[in-house]
């Protein structure tokens, strides 16, 4: 069974954002970018099941600039086999991501797709669900646990009040929650050899895929800041500004 | 036309987060109706029709709706939808779950946890785990929105909207729910109490979260964690406050060793009143509390729970 992973490129983790002055947005330049985290474990689930002798090729998918070939490269490095990137500068929304992975599964035929529940970038936690509605697959989003076993996935899920347990179809779309799994730092050997893998690169209109934004971002802001407030020395101190100052408890 | 909000329930009343929804959907359009699908749906129904600003409760009654699978709910929603200028979710493991697989079998897009209804077609929604805040607008005929609960007043109770009742679906055979492993709390719900006790990587086990608990229920609050903790095995999935975990905005929360990483501030910063216990005085989340005590918790948390019971 083919699967395939998808792989955003977005500010790292680390870096503490800016807004930019005009409020068109997020300053990107000259930022530390990598592989959105949620998609680092859609990449080491899809390596652990290769490894189990149930993929038997992984493909990394990544839409954005050429720079996204990094992303991709990061994937090959953990141990995906071959990439594809779909590139273009266009500003790219989910559905338009699912549709672009949408017409990429029709010509790969995966048998199984893995992404991450949510970029930390836009937050919107779409895209998986989204790729299963347009392909007409079943969905295990917030995967905590997988298991494929004839034809089905059985999925734990992280849900509102615990774990969810469902049973799916394949071909189906699975969204990683954090502790699905641990990713692997990728080996210095394997990132050398990362370098030859291929990456195939498409354009959106090879597709015929429209990925013309569907919601406009009138203006970016900072959020509003909240002051930091006082140290107290003593539990006493802190019960009194509880109780007459704050008057919560 | 009518603003339809998705109502997810337990069978005898809708979730709490469903008045939030409504008082969100009454700022998108003039009238709102809730759907409440699933088997034997009729108490939740009636919930639902007692929620101030509820015009009309659909009642789907199905087997396949029973446990909320986006696979069989989407389709009865898709075909409500063209009657409808809005379907609204409050932004929960259901409303994640479902909401974009409707939005994309109507090729609408989706706004994802909506804070605020600037317009009818405008909403602000956090991006960067909060962040940032993106104002966005949306062209699409119809809009496909998701809430956060917490920045919406619930919509009080006492109505009485009418309830039709109508078909349903059924199953498509493409997923099928097996159990759940759901934690048993007689604490309050985390995203709808008053007060929040939560830990950190600071409790360093899982049965040190005892001491959290005895602080909580003298409290009468709901019982939290970072990240860390949850990562580190301390507590259950569940219990996680954070940009991935659940978002609460309670009266007043309690960090307990938690150091504040982003994406931990940007599940409670919107508490009215936080206290954050660190041993590190350097620790971010005292960028953020109102009141701090820089010591060790074990020490302070027991002073604490014994300090609050002699009013």
């Amino acid at each position: 069974m083919k699967v395939l992973v998808a792989v955003k490129r977005v500010i790292d983790y680390n870096v503490k954002i800016r807004v930019k002055t005009d409020n068109t947005g997020v300053e990107t330049a000259n930022v530390k970018m990598s592989m959105n985290p949620f998609d680092e474990i859609a990449v080491e689930e899809a390596i652990r099941l290769k490894e189990k002798g149930t993929a038997t090729e992984i493909i990394a998918f990544s839409a954005g600039p050429a720079q996204c070939q990094e992303t991709i490269r990061t994937a090959l490095a953990m141990g995906a086999d071959r990439g594809v990137l779909v590139q273009t500068d266009a500003e790219l929304q989910p559905l338009a991501v699912a549709k672009l992975m949408k017409a990429v599964v029709d010509k790969e035929k995966p048998g199984l797709v893995i992404v991450g529940k949510q970029a930390i970038d836009d937050d919107s936690n779409q895209t998986g669900q989204m790729l299963a509605a347009l392909l007409g697959w079943s969905q295990g989003t917030f995967a905590n646990k997988l298991a494929i076993a004839d034809g089905s996935a059985e999925v734990k899920r992280e849900v509102d009040g615990g774990l969810e347990n469902i049973k799916i179809k394949l071909p189906a779309v699975i969204t990683t929650d954090l502790r699905l799994n641990e990713p692997r730092y990728a080996s210095l050997p394997n990132i050398m050899k990362a370098k030859k893998k291929p990456i195939q690169v498409l354009a959106p209109d090879a597709l015929g895929v429209d990925v013309a934004p569907r919601l406009k971002v009138l203006k970016v802001e900072e959020p509003p800041k909240r002051k930091a407030g006082i140290k107290v020395k003593t539990v006493a101190e802190l019960v009194d500004k509880l109780r007459n100052e704050a008057g919560v408890i | 036309m009518a603003v339809l909000v998705v109502a997810a329930h337990d069978g005898k009343t809708v979730r709490s987060n469903v008045a939030n929804a409504v008082t969100a959907a009454t700022q998108m359009g003039p009238e709102v109706h809730v759907l409440v699908a699933g088997s034997n749906a009729g108490e939740a129904a009636k919930s639902a029709a007692a929620l101030q600003g509820v015009a009309k409760v659909l009642q789907a009654e199905d087997a396949a709706y029973t446990n909320w699978v986006a696979e069989d709910v989407s389709p009865l929603v898709v075909k409500l939808a063209p009657n409808y200028s809005h379907v609204v979710m409050a932004a929960d493991s259901v409303g994640k779950n479902i909401a974009p697989r409707v939005a994309a079998l109507l090729d609408m897009a989706q706004v994802s946890e909506a804070i605020q209804v600037v317009s009818p077609d405008t909403f602000v929604r956090p991006i960067y785990a909060g962040n940032a805040m993106a104002t966005v607008q949306t062209a699409d005929k119809i809009k496909i929105v998701t809430i956060r609960p917490t920045n919406f007043k619930a919509t009080a109770g006492g109505g009485s909207a009418a309830i039709e009742q109508i078909g349903g679906t059924g199953a498509g055979g493409l997923a099928a729910y097996v159990g759940a492993e759901l934690s048993k709390s007689e604490r309050p719900e985390l995203t709808s109490a008053k007060i929040v006790v939560s830990g950190g990587r600071g409790l360093a086990s899982g049965e040190n979260f005892k001491m959290l608990e005895a602080l909580a229920d003298k409290l009468g609050a709901g019982l939290g964690a970072s990240r860390a903790a949850v990562d580190a095995g301390y507590v259950p999935n569940d219990y996680q406050v954070g940009q991935t975990g659940k978002v609460v905005a309670p009266d007043l929360y309690i960090a307990i060793g938690i150091s504040g990483a982003i994406q931990h501030l940007a599940g409670m910063k919107d508490s009215k009143t936080i206290v954050a216990i660190n041993k590190d005085e350097e620790a971010p989340i005292f960028q953020v509390a109102d009141y701090g005590i820089v010591g060790d918790l074990f020490q302070l948390v027991p002073e604490l729970t014994a300090a609050v019971d002699k009013k």
